[in-house]
C-alpha cells in the first residue's frame, strides 16, 4: 500500500521585498453566492497585512481562498509565484502556515504535543533536525510555556489560542495567515500576538491577520487591506485606508481618527454618545 | 522544556504488553481440558522448531492437543485480538470519535453477512480465502456506508454515529436472521456459535487465512499514526499542515475493513474490545497515535487470549461464548463512557 510519493520540493529562503502570496481578480463562491468578488491583492516577504472589514465581509473566506482551503469560482493565486494548484499539500504546509479561528482536538493531547504537530510537514527533511529547536521558541514566542505539559483540551480558550499560535509558528513557514488571532485574547496577549506577527515580518516572512480591532491594525500593520461586501475598498499603508469617512461608510457606524496625544500615531476610535 | 516529556512511558508499556503477551499465550494453551504445564508448552515448540531443549508434554497425546486444538486457537485469538484492538484505534483516529468501534457502528455485523452468506451457501471461489474475501468486501461496504451518513461538515457528531450504528446493525442482524432462516440444521449451529462470537472454529488454515489481513492492517495503520495524530486537529487544519486527507481517510477504511474482516470471518462478533483497550491505553501513556495503535493491538492480543482462556476453562466441559463474555465487560464500560463524553461535552456536541 505504500505508494510512491513525489519528494517534497523544498522552499527557498524567502526574499526581502518579494511577493510571497498574490491573489489575482479572486472570485470565491459559497452557496452561490459571490462571498468574496474580484479581490487583487498581493503579499510581499517583510510586511504585515492586515485583513479588515465588518462581519460578513469576506475576510474569513478570502483567507481560506488563499490558504488553498477553498476553491475560487475565478482568478488565481499563485504561492511564491507559482500557480497554488502546482504544489503537494506537504509542499503548501512547508511554504505557508494557517492559524484557524477556532481550535478543536478530538483527543486529548497536550499543548506541547500540539506544537510539535506544526513540525510534520518537515518530516524527513533536513531542517526535521531543528524540531525541538522550533518548538520551543514558538512555545516561548506565545507565552504558552507555562502550560505546555497540559492536556490542551483543559485549556482556556486564550491559552488555546495561544498553543495555536504556537503551532502555527513552529511549522516556521515563510507566509503565515492568521484568522483572528486575537479574538480570545487580553489586551497584554493582543500586543504580544501581533509583536510576533511583526518579528516574522523582521525575519523576511510574510504575515496575512485577519484583525477587527481597527486600532490594533493601525499601530502593526504594514499595509490594511479593507473589504466591504466581498470587495477591496481600499489597500495601502494604514494611514492612506483608515480614515474617518471611509470607515464611516464602509461600518455604517460613525467612526474618528485621531492623532494619538503623545505620539502622532492615527488613533481609530467609534464615535460614542456626545 | 522538557523535549518530549515521558518518552519511556509508551516504550515502556508497549514492552511490557509485549511480555504479558508472550507469557499469556504460553499459559493459555497450558490450561484446558487436559493441563499441559508450561515447561513442557514451551518444550513443545522448541521442539518443533529444531531445538532439543527442554521436556516434552508427557500427557498422553499432549503435543497433539497443543498443536491441532490449541495452538491454533491461541493464535486465532492473538489474530483476531490484535485486530480488534488495533482497527478500534484507527477508526477512533479517522472518525475523530472515541466512541467509534467496529462492533459499536456496525462494521463487524456488516462484515458477518458477507461472511455467513458465503458459508451458508457453500461457496469457495477464493478456495481458503473466501469468507474472509467476503467479510472484507461487506466490511469495506459497511465502513464507507457508516463514514459517508455519520459525517457532516468534516465532523462526526457522536449521536449521528451511533444512531447510525443502530441502523447498521439492525439491517445486518435482519440479514443475517434471513441467511439463518434459509440455511440447514448444521450450518445454523455454526452460524449462532459464531454470531455469538468464538474461537472454537479454530484451525490452522483459518489462521492462515486471517493472519495476512492482520498483518497488513497493523503495518498501514502504524504507517499513518503521524497523520492520524495531526487529523485531531480536525481536516482543515490537518490539510493546513501537509497531510493529503482524503488519502488518509480512503487508507483507514480499507485498514479499518482489512482488520474487521480478518477479526470476524472465523470468530464471529466480538464486540467492545477495540473500544476497552484503546482508552485503557489512552489513560496509561495519552493519545499519541505511534504508541496508542502497536499497544492497542498488543493489548487487545493479550485481553482475547485472556478472555477466551476463561471462557473455555471456567465452566468444565462447557464453553461460554467469548463474544457475551466481552459484552458483559465492555458494555457498562461503554455506559461510563457514553456518560463522561456527555458530561464533557456538555451534552450531545
Amino acid at each position: 500500500m505504500i505508494a510512491l510519493r513525489r519528494r517534497p520540493r523544498l522552499p527557498a529562503p524567502p526574499e526581502h521585498g518579494a511577493v510571497a502570496l498574490a491573489a489575482a481578480a479572486l472570485t470565491v463562491e459559497r452557496a452561490g453566492r459571490a462571498v468574496v468578488d474580484d479581490v487583487t491583492l498581493d503579499v510581499r516577504h517583510g510586511e504585515v497585512l492586515a485583513l479588515v472589514g465588518p462581519n460578513g465581509a469576506g475576510k474569513s473566506t478570502l483567507l481560506a481562498a488563499l490558504c488553498g482551503d477553498l476553491r475560487p469560482a475565478a482568478g488565481t493565486i499563485r504561492v511564491a509565484s507559482e500557480p497554488l494548484d502546482a504544489f503537494t499539500p506537504r509542499e503548501l504546509a512547508l511554504r505557508r502556515s494557517m492559524l484557524p479561528q477556532k481550535h478543536t482536538l478530538s483527543f486529548p493531547f497536550t499543548a506541547g504535543d500540539v506544537v510539535r504537530m506544526g513540525r510534520v510537514p518537515w518530516a524527513g527533511t533536513p531542517l526535521e533536525d531543528d524540531d525541538d529547536h522550533a518548538v520551543a521558541t514558538a512555545l516561548r514566542d506565545a507565552d504558552a510555556v507555562p502550560f505546555a505539559d497540559r492536556p490542551f483540551t483543559a485549556l482556556s480558550g486564550g491559552e488555546q489560542a495561544r498553543v495555536a499560535l504556537a503551532r502555527v509558528l513552529a511549522q516556521r513557514a515563510a507566509t503565515v495567515l492568521l484568522d483572528e488571532p486575537t479574538a480570545a485574547l487580553d489586551i497584554r496577549h493582543q500586543e504580544l500576538v501581533f509583536g510576533v506577527a511583526r518579528r516574522e515580518a523582521a525575519r523576511g516572512h510574510a504575515v496575512v491577520v485577519v484583525v477587527h480591532d481597527l486600532d490594533l491594525a493601525a499601530a502593526y500593520a504594514d499595509r490594511v487591506a479593507l473589504l466591504a461586501e466581498g470587495r477591496l475598498a481600499a489597500c495601502g499603508p494604514s494611514a492612506d485606508v483608515l480614515t474617518a469617512d471611509r470607515l464611516t461608510e464602509v461600518y455604517r457606524h460613525d467612526i474618528e481618527v485621531l492623532p494619538h496625544p503623545r505620539t502622532g500615531r492615527p488613533l481609530v476610535l467609534p464615535r460614542r454618545g456626545e | 522544556m522538557k523535549a518530549k516529556p515521558a518518552a519511556w512511558k509508551p516504550a515502556l508499556l508497549i514492552a511490557g504488553l509485549a511480555v504479558a503477551l508472550v507469557v499469556m499465550v504460553v499459559v493459555a494453551a497450558a490450561l484446558g481440558q487436559v493441563n499441559i504445564p508450561p515447561d513442557q508448552v514451551v518444550g513443545s515448540i522448541l521442539h518443533r522448531i529444531g531445538l532439543d531443549v527442554g521436556p516434552l508434554p508427557e500427557a498422553a497425546q499432549g503435543d497433539n492437543a497443543l498443536w491441532l486444538v490449541r495452538f491454533p486457537r491461541v493464535a486465532l485469538a492473538v489474530v483476531t485480538g490484535a485486530s480488534l484492538g488495533c482497527a478500534g484505534s484507527v477508526m477512533q483516529g479517522v472518525f475523530g470519535n472515541p466512541l467509534a468501534e467496529p462492533g459499536v457502528i456496525g462494521v463487524s455485523s456488516g462484515a458477518a453477512v458477507g461472511a455467513a452468506g458465503v458459508i451458508v451457501f457453500g461457496f469457495t471461489f477464493l478456495g481458503n480465502w473466501t469468507v474472509v474475501g467476503a467479510a472484507f468486501v461487506f466490511g469495506l461496504l459497511t465502513t464507507l456506508l457508516v463514514y459517508v451518513v455519520s459525517r457532516s461538515g468534516g465532523r462526526t457528531e457522536v449521536v449521528t454515529l451511533l444512531l447510525t450504528g443502530i441502523a447498521v446493525n439492525a439491517v445486518a442482524t435482519a440479514a443475517l436472521g434471513l441467511l439463518m432462516f434459509a440455511s440447514s440444521n448444521d450450518a445454523l449451529r455454526a452460524i449462532t456459535s459464531w454470531q455469538l462470537g468464538s474461537l472454537a472454529s479454530a484451525t490452522w488454515p483459518a489462521v492462515g487465512a486471517v493472519t495476512p489481513c492482520a498483518v497488513v492492517g497493523v503495518a498501514v495503520a502504524l504507517t499513518c499514526a503521524r497523520r492520524l495524530d495531526v487529523l485531531a486537529l480536525g481536516e482543515r487544519p490537518a490539510r493546513q499542515l501537509g497531510v493529503d486527507v482524503e488519502r488518509l481517510r480512503l487508507l483507514c477504511v480499507v485498514v479499518i475493513a482489512l482488520l474487521t474482516s480478518a477479526a470476524v470471518a472465523f470468530s464471529g462478533i466480538i464486540s467492545f474490545v477495540g473500544l476497552v483497550v484503546p482508552h485503557l491505553v489512552r489513560m496509561a501513556v495519552g493519545p499519541g497515535h505511534r504508541a496508542l495503535i502497536p499497544a492497542s493491538a498488543l493489548g487487545g492480543a493479550l485481553i482475547l487470549v485472556t478472555g477466551d482462556l476463561v471462557a473455555r476453562t471456567s465452566i468444565a466441559y462447557q464453553e461460554l461464548p467469548l463474544g457475551v463474555l466481552t459484552s458483559l465487560v465492555g458494555g457498562p464500560f461503554f455506559f461510563w463512557l457514553l456518560r463522561r463524553a456527555r458530561s464533557r461535552a456538555g451534552g450531545w456536541g
